[in-house]
């Protein structure tokens, strides 16, 4: 691998930037593998950068249905945090939010990871109570946060609507300096072409039709491009989980459902941090390009449509703009949805299976952009030592019958 | 939006009027206490979350206030039919694919 830099920049310049070498190859899938990830999201992508690089597993094929990134990863609104409620989620996320800090530096790949801040509003005395109690254990768990007031959440926004007489007045809020943004296409790419300097094979337009198994052990995977053997197999498909578990019998506590995001025109810069609102639904931050990101709700019911219903995108921008009564004016350019695979504790499953060499890594619903290093770090270990990392063993699949859910349902701020 | 017929008030009604309660067909367990704590996790948590025919349960919240069932494609979002509590579908996985095959679209 090539690697980029101030000096690259500008000899490439000289030739017109038409010398670059490809940011991955584009390889012929081989007969058989160690390790085959099926999703090449961003998290099936680190998973497959940290196998080879921690681990040394390079014989690893990443089998992607349509392109690289172009699922949830490429669909969210890139919020960045770790404070959650429950020190088990905690952990993980705030796990991931370590390896953010140095990860341009360690891809070689500029991923514009920008820790802006976020703050999670109150709207309610209860609101309130929740955020402090969620502070504090943050805190506890070394994680920074600090609760703030109407006039504090004014003076970090300005153009926030601080009257007291709206439907869902601003009471507070909580807020985590650390946390932010990052470039959603740059994450999966970085992690895409760190993988396959070690080797890894990208394998895109390959779609997993079925999962191989004999006596109760996994062999390989049927695809659109033939057989591909492996004996192992992790999948790390997000919406698609359930259809890909039910490929062996098997199913998930999870359901799949739309949930959308839009972008509006650019304007100049107006808002330097990420504010979300969990009662109302609604989140908003400002990308490099001056587009306002806006994050809606899921739809009620399942789906597979990578849309979602009107009536959701219409609840968001009444709240949106009774926050920030100046965005009426502003026109949206795009909306889309993305399939989330949510679980009932709104935590994910890193998880062996009833199927010898059968893993996944799912569940991570509306929230999992901000976990995709460190997901794919412990889901690695996870992988290469048939044993779950420690931080990713509370998260196995079998916590619903043991009855440790780990609920993360509303206690941590917003879903995103 | 959907409009769905509920089938109490012999209406079709926007989404709007309805929440949408869950996988429907799913048996309580006579005896709890009997069974093991996978199969009691399984009556609580898993699901079949199906891409494509899917039957659920509808609540019709500002309406009727009964709660009824409904068959529904989860990829078209196509409702293709609803039909009260205790009662069966007649549109199924199998008689969709049996269909397919009949009117030669294997796709
Ligand atoms: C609108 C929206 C906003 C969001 N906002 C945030 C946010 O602000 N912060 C945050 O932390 N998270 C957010 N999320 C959640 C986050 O996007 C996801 O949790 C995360 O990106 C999941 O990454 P992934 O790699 O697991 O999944 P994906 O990126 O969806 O990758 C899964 C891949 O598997 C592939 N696949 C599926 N089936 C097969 C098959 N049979 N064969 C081959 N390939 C297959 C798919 O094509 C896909 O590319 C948001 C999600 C959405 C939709
Ligand atoms: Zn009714």
């Amino acid at each position: 691998m090539k690697k980029y830099s101030g000096f690259s920049l500008f000899k490439h310049s000289l030739s017109h930037h038409e010398n670059w070498q490809a940011a991955w190859r584009s390889p012929q899938p081989k007969k058989e593998y160690d390790v085959i990830i099926v999703g090449g999201g961003g998290h099936g992508l680190a998973t497959a950068y940290y196998l080879a690089k921690v681990h040394g597993i390079t014989n690893v094929a990443v089998l992607e249905k349509g392109y690289l990134g172009g699922g949830n990863t490429a669909r969210n609104t890139t919020i960045v945090r770790s404070n959650y409620l429950w020190d088990e989620a905690s952990k993980l996320y705030d796990h991931s939010l370590d390896l953010w800090k140095d990860l341009s530096q360690d891809l070689n790949y500029n991923v514009m990871f920008s820790q802006r801040g976020v703050l999670n509003l109150g709207h309610n005395l209860q609101d309130m109570r929740d955020i402090e109690r969620r502070v504090n254990a943050n805190r506890l768990n070394g994680i920074d946060g600090v609760v703030l007031n109407t006039a504090e959440v004014k003076e970090i926004v300005p153009i926030i609507n601080d009257s007291q007489d709206i439907r869902y007045p601003v009471l507070g809020a909580s807020w985590q300096a650390t946390g932010g943004v990052a470039r959603h296409d740059a994450v999966a790419w970085g992690f895409a072409r760190g993988a396959d300097s070690f080797g890894v094979d990208l394998i895109q337009q390959c779609e997993v039709l079925d999962i191989v198994t004999e006596e109760g052990a996994v062999v390989g995977v049927k695809t659109n491009q033939g057989f591909i053997g492996a004996k192992k197999v992790a999948c790390v498909t997000a919406g698609n989980s359930g259809v890909m578990a039910a490929m062996v019998g098997l199913r998930l506590p999870i359901e799949s459902r739309p949930l959308q995001a839009l972008v509006s025109e650019p304007i100049k810069p107006i808002i330097d941090t990420v504010v979300m609102s969990n009662a109302v639904h609604a989140y908003v931050s400002q990308s490099d390009k001056g587009d306002l990101v806006i994050g809606a709700g899921t739809d009620s019911y399942n789906g597979y449509g990578q849309r979602g219903s009107f009536n959701i995108v219409e609840h968001t921008m009444s709240a949106i703009c009774e926050l920030f009564p100046m965005f009426s004016r502003v026109r949206m350019n795009r909306a889309w949805g993305g399939i989330v695979d949510t679980c009932p504790d709104a935590c994910p499953i890193i998880s062996k299976t009833s199927v010898k060499g059968l893993f996944f890594n799912c569940g991570w619903g509306t929230g999992g952009f901000k976990a995709t290093p460190g997901s794919g770090n412990v889901f690695a270990h996870t992988l290469a030592h048939d044993e779950a990392h420690p931080l990713a063993a509370p998260f196995s699949i079998d916590r619903f019958s043991t009855g440790h859910l780990i609920d993360e349902h509303g206690a941590a701020g917003v879903a995103h | 939006m959907h409009h769905i017929y509920c089938p109490y008030c012999e209406e079709m009604r926007e989404e709007e009027e309805y929440s949408y309660t869950g996988e429907a067909h799913i048996e309580r367990p006579k005896d709890p206490a009997a069974i093991s704590d996978e199969a009691w996790a399984d009556y609580i948590f898993f699901r079949s979350n199906p891409r494509g025919i899917h039957h659920e349960m509808w609540y019709h919240a500002a309406g009727c206030r009964r709660y009824f069932n409904a068959t529904r494609d989860t990829q078209s979002y196509k409702v293709h039919e609803t039909y009260k509590m205790g009662e069966m579908p007649t549109i199924t996985a199998a008689t969709v694919a049996a269909n397919q095959v009949a009117k030669g679209d294997a796709s």
